[in-house]
């Protein structure tokens, strides 16, 4: 790790200043991925502002038809709140289930969604869910938000503080993991919208441009939806991940099965 | 049995300062004007150095780089491979020369080029960054199937077609003349997945010099201090023994990858008397995985032949076994003595012939890990016999049995004779315990969940101890492998064992109080166990390859024995009777029937006071003994491991595991089931799990545990474990040792299991979902006879 300077932000406006006055500063979140790069000595900031102290980031609550989750939640606390599991069980289900314990009660969400690693377990949830995600200057929609790997519309001295979740009427995710890092290999998040009834099914781990939806499966979802008529549409593997993990064959086979299984898996609301 | 006697489930008694985190290993040690070491090293797999520019490094404060170059010039030896191995034309191994640094070229990524000296690890890592290594790169091989090849780039200039040796052993003739007369012959062939250790602990090295005594101490991460002392005395020429000390203390896990010599500690040697600083070097997990020694990697294709009674009459072998860029300390033993004699498994096999080439490749070394070449004989053996029950329809518990080993000894054709065991009784509590005989329901109500479950069975056997030396020698090891004991009554009664042994994780300091409490009747708090350091233990040969039970143990009893000779003689001169009517029980010394008594402490006084000791009769309480084996000792089993293939995706869960071992007598049934539940982790996580991945270049993709898989609790189900001893007739105890056994019977078992599930019997290490699914796809196994 090299040496930098460390400021502990009381505030999402002591934090946006410092990050527009320090050449070189980084924000810290949970640091799931931030930490390990800086102990390999693979990053170099001139300064890390620590969100951690920033109570307003934290919060969890249902905005009429919205849960908005603050950015400094970690994945523990919406694994557990009983908001959350309420309002979205299928979100509660996906963060109950990131890493282990450890990253669970480090890792946040709005970490997660900037950092936007191409199989992290969130991004499938903000982009099947039409997420949109607040920032310190603005409102970003999530299809307007991932940009591909590791890349998002954030800009450099943007700050996520909120992310609003519309509710839906149906939501479920299935994945399985990379058995190592136990990220998803391939994870799929199916949501049927409450306002429009919109099917959307976005998938992690397995693009070669980070989280993407896949249209012959809403389609089908569309028409039918059942597991089997998930399960029934075949995914090219053409633009799909390949690695010692998992070919791109095997991604692409896993995407219906899993789609299915989270059609099974998830939760219809009869509050929405 | 006594609570605390053999037999007895004795809390370990190391585990009140690991639990409490006062163990203390390497990298606590501290010295004054201590130096910290930080290696350069290679991230080509194949180089010539052109040129190293120190300078903006050195021009930090108290900085120092030294290569290779100064090395050699300071007359520092090459690293050597311990047990010479000749090829079947006679030709000695062909070793290439391993620099501790590199001086004109590195050969794997990982290779130490440099190291920086400073004050601070922290300076000394950023002073790295500071120097500049110019390569010249050379073609790289991977690949050791293609190593041999023409045209591959050459590794070592004295092994031509990077060949170490074409080693073979048996009666190649024989077995040709049954396979051609065979009623049925089963090939298959198969690759034995190459693992990193991963010991808890990463390797560490804190070297010293005393310029005045003109002497150095080590404290080092070590299976066997000993060896290191003798080894770095002998080959490098750092210093005669006895102007080195070697302390390994606390060391957390070792797995075979902690016996070998590395660079590092005789780097931090070297460094420490030619800078005038105690230097130390502690391992980053990174490093561990570059530079500790890889263990497994064979490619092997095999051919087993029947008569039409289904009785197997001959077995052929052929293995290329990678050891990586360079040979480790005993890599050439692993693929040869500790493999091919293991390769008549449980069977009465008439024939047999291995034939091994051992390759250099651009990869990191690989020498003995947790089983050591009977992991991989098993692997061989179990999966062959299992394919060839299902070629023949046959059950494959009633082909082996049909084919057990029922009289003893028993020779094989392939040097060892087994002294001892029962294999009807471990495949038949396996059976049971599993409820083989309904597995047809449970594959049938499995099948209504649309899961796939299969049965899978393996009948391991190891032979242990690693011993006799006679025996050893001849077979070309450079070193005997019997093990000593020194026990040392103090006056007021209590009682120190210095062994040669080393624990690293086995709970010696339990077990061998054990014995000593057992056979002394004193208390076990009163027994202090001491090993690792070699001021104070006198020649040992540390732990490997299971022996500490049946080698060290057995030398500590030879040492007990000589202390109740004397304990009884000092007796029976104090209390007027016969030798031969003096007991020890209950604390004391006592004369058979009476009550006539010394207590325990009264008689190890009178032998320090000596106010009335026989005539002739020297003071003191003190004996030592040295252990050497007459046989190695043959622990076996059977275990059968029960799986549910999700056939959507391949994902596999065992949802049984049953373990029924021979280990002999049991000192600790606590530490046992230990040694076997660790065993089992690492043999389900080289079948499931684990594997080491290197691509073209060279590169280790599976360098982190973001890519390497190692078994976590969740991944492994509930062990049934139980014991069938037949005690071995070869040692004082009777013991046969457990350390391995785990890890050797585990892989086949699995996948035996997994290829019953999917009925595909072309499956590979590790069982990955995509390598499951990918097996599933290609369909059902053919039966080949009726």
């Amino acid at each position: 790790m090299y040496d930098f300077d460390y400021l502990r932000a009381g505030s999402v406006a002591e934090a946006a200043s410092a990050l527009a006055a320090t050449p070189n500063a980084k924000l810290l979140a949970g640091g799931q991925t931030y930490l390990p790069t800086l102990k390999q000595r693979l990053a170099n900031p001139s300064c890390l502002i620590d969100l951690g102290g920033i109570g307003e980031l934290k919060s969890i609550e249902k905005d009429g038809t919205a849960l908005v989750i603050g950015a400094m939640a970690t994945h523990a606390e919406v694994a557990v709140s009983p908001i959350v599991r309420e309002a979205l069980p299928g979100l509660a289900g996906l963060a109950g289930g990131i890493g282990d314990p450890q990253v669970r009660h480090n890792g946040t969400i709005g970490g997660s969604l900037a950092n936007n690693d191409p199989a992290a377990d969130y991004p499938s949830a903000a982009l099947a869910l039409n997420a949109t995600i607040v920032t310190n200057k603005r409102e970003i929609v999530a299809d307007d938000y991932f940009q591909g790997i590791f890349t998002t519309a954030l800009e450099d001295d943007e700050i996520i503080t909120q992310i609003r979740f519309p509710l839906p009427d149906f939501a479920g995710y299935a994945k399985q993991e990379q058995r190592a890092s136990r990220y998803p290999l391939v994870g799929v998040f199916v949501a049927r919208l409450g306002s429009s009834g919109e099917i959307r099914v976005a998938v992690t781990g397995a693009g070669n441009d980070g989280v993407f939806r896949v249209d012959g499966i809403e389609k089908a979802l569309a028409a039918n939806f059942s597991a089997d008529a998930a399960k029934s549409v075949a995914v090219a593997s053409a633009a799909l991940m390949g690695d010692m993990h998992g070919s791109a064959e095997y991604r692409a086979h896993l995407i219906p099965v899993l789609a299915g299984r989270a059609v099974a898996a998830g939760v219809t609301s009869s509050g929405s | 049995m006594s609570d605390t006697g053999i037999g007895a489930r004795v809390e370990r008694k190391e585990d009140k300062r690991f639990i409490t985190g006062k163990g203390r290993y390497t990298n606590d040690f501290r010295m004054e004007g201590m130096h910290h070491a930080f290696f350069i090293r290679s991230d080509i797999a194949h180089a010539r150095i052109k040129d190293i520019d120190k300078s903006a490094a050195e021009a930090m404060d108290a900085v120092t780089v030294l290569d290779g170059r100064q090395l050699a010039s300071d007359g520092v030896g090459n690293l050597i491979c311990g047990w010479m191995i000749h090829s079947k034309d006679g030709a000695p191994m062909n070793m290439g020369a391993w620099p501790a640094l590199a001086t004109d070229t590195v050969r794997y990524v990982g290779d130490a080029v440099a190291v920086v000296i400073a004050p601070t690890r922290a300076r000394a890592k950023a002073a790295a960054e500071l120097v500049t290594v110019d390569y010249e790169e050379l073609p790289i091989v991977v690949d050791a199937a293609s190593t041999m090849e023409a045209g591959q780039p050459q590794i070592h200039d004295n092994a031509p077609n990077n060949l170490i040796f074409d080693w073979e052993i048996g009666d190649a003739a024989a077995v040709d003349a049954s396979l051609a007369g065979a009623a049925h012959v089963t090939t298959l062939e198969l690759t034995n997945n190459r693992l990193v250790p991963n010991a808890i602990e990463p390797r560490a090295a804190l070297a010293s010099y005393d310029a005045a005594e003109e002497r150095f101490t080590l404290y080092t991460t070590s299976q066997n201090p000993h060896v290191a002392r003798l080894v770095l005395s002998a080959f490098y020429q750092i210093a005669p023994e006895h102007k080195l000390r070697v302390i390994a203390p606390d060391v957390g896990g070792g797995f075979g990858s902690k016996i070998y010599i590395y660079p590092e500690e005789i780097v931090c040697l070297w460094a420490a008397k030619r800078m005038g600083v105690p230097v130390k070097w502690a391992a980053e997990r990174v490093e561990s995985f570059l530079t500790d020694a890889h263990g497994r990697d064979h490619i092997t294709k095999a051919r087993i032949a029947f008569d039409a009674d289904n009785k197997i009459t001959a077995f052929k072998v052929d293995t290329i076994a990678n050891l990586g860029a360079y040979m480790s300390l005993f890599s050439s033993c692993v693929p040869t003595y500790l493999y091919a004699t293991l390769l008549s498994g449980q069977y009465n096999i008439p024939a047999i012939h291995c034939n091994v080439k051992a390759v250099y490749t651009n990869t990191t070394p690989v020498d003995a890990y947790r089983g050591a070449g009977r992991p991989e004989a098993t692997y061989l053996v179990e999966r062959i016999v299992e394919t060839a029950a299902r070629e023949l329809g046959v059950d494959p518990a009633d082909l082996r049995r049909k084919n057990f080993i029922q009289e003893f000894p028993h020779q094989t054709p392939v040097i060892m004779n087994y002294d001892i065991g029962d294999y009807n009784a471990t495949l038949d509590a396996a059976l049971k315990a599993a409820d083989y005989a309904n597995i047809g329901q449970r594959k049938a109500e499995a099948a209504v969940r649309g899961k796939l479950r299969g049965i899978g069975i393996s009948c391991y056997i190891e032979a242990c101890g690693i011993a006799p030396s006679q025996a050893v020698g001849s077979l070309g090891a450079g070193v005997g492998l019997w093990e000593s004991a020194e026990v040392r009554v103090n006056p007021a009664g209590t009682i120190e064992v210095l062994t040669g042994s080393h624990s690293h994780g086995q709970g010696h300091e339990t077990t061998f109080a054990q014995l000593v409490a057992d056979r002394l009747s004193v208390p076990i708090e009163n027994v202090q166990i001491i090993h690792g350091d070699t001021d104070k233990v006198q020649f040992g040969m540390g732990t490997y390859g299971s022996r500490s039970g049946a080698v060290g143990m057995s030398a500590i009893a030879k040492a007990l024995d000589k202390i109740e000779a004397k304990a009884r003689k000092i007796a029976a001169h104090q209390l007027e009777a016969a030798e031969s009517d003096i007991v020890i029980e209950e604390g004391a010394v006592r004369v058979k029937g009476t009550d006539k008594q010394l207590l325990w402490h009264e008689l190890s006084l009178s032998a320090y006071t000596a106010h009335n000791l026989p005539p002739d009769m020297e003071p003191g309480l003190k004996e030592g003994a040295f252990y050497d084996p007459v046989n190695f000792t043959f622990p076996a089993g059977t275990y059968v491991c029960e799986v549910e293939v999700d056939p959507e995706t391949g994902e596999t869960e065992i949802v049984q595991f049953v373990a029924a071992d021979d280990f002999g007598t049991i000192i600790n049934p606590n530490i046992v089931e230990g040694q076997v539940h660790g065993g089992l982790a690492q043999g389900l996580g080289q079948a499931m799990l684990e594997r080491a991945v290197y691509d073209e270049s060279g590169q280790l993709l599976s360098a982190s545990y973001m890519d390497y898989t190692m078994p976590r609790a969740d991944d492994l189900p509930f062990f049934q474990v139980s014991h069938h001893p037949t005690p071995c007739p070869n040692n004082p105890l009777g013991m046969k040792g457990c350390g391995e056994a785990g890890a050797i019977g585990a892989p086949p078992a699995v996948i035996n299991a997994i290829t019953d599930a999917i009925a595909n019997n072309a499956l590979e290490m590790p069982a990955t979902p995509e390598a499951v699914w990918r097996a599933l796809q290609a369909g059902a196994f053919k039966q080949a006879a009726q």
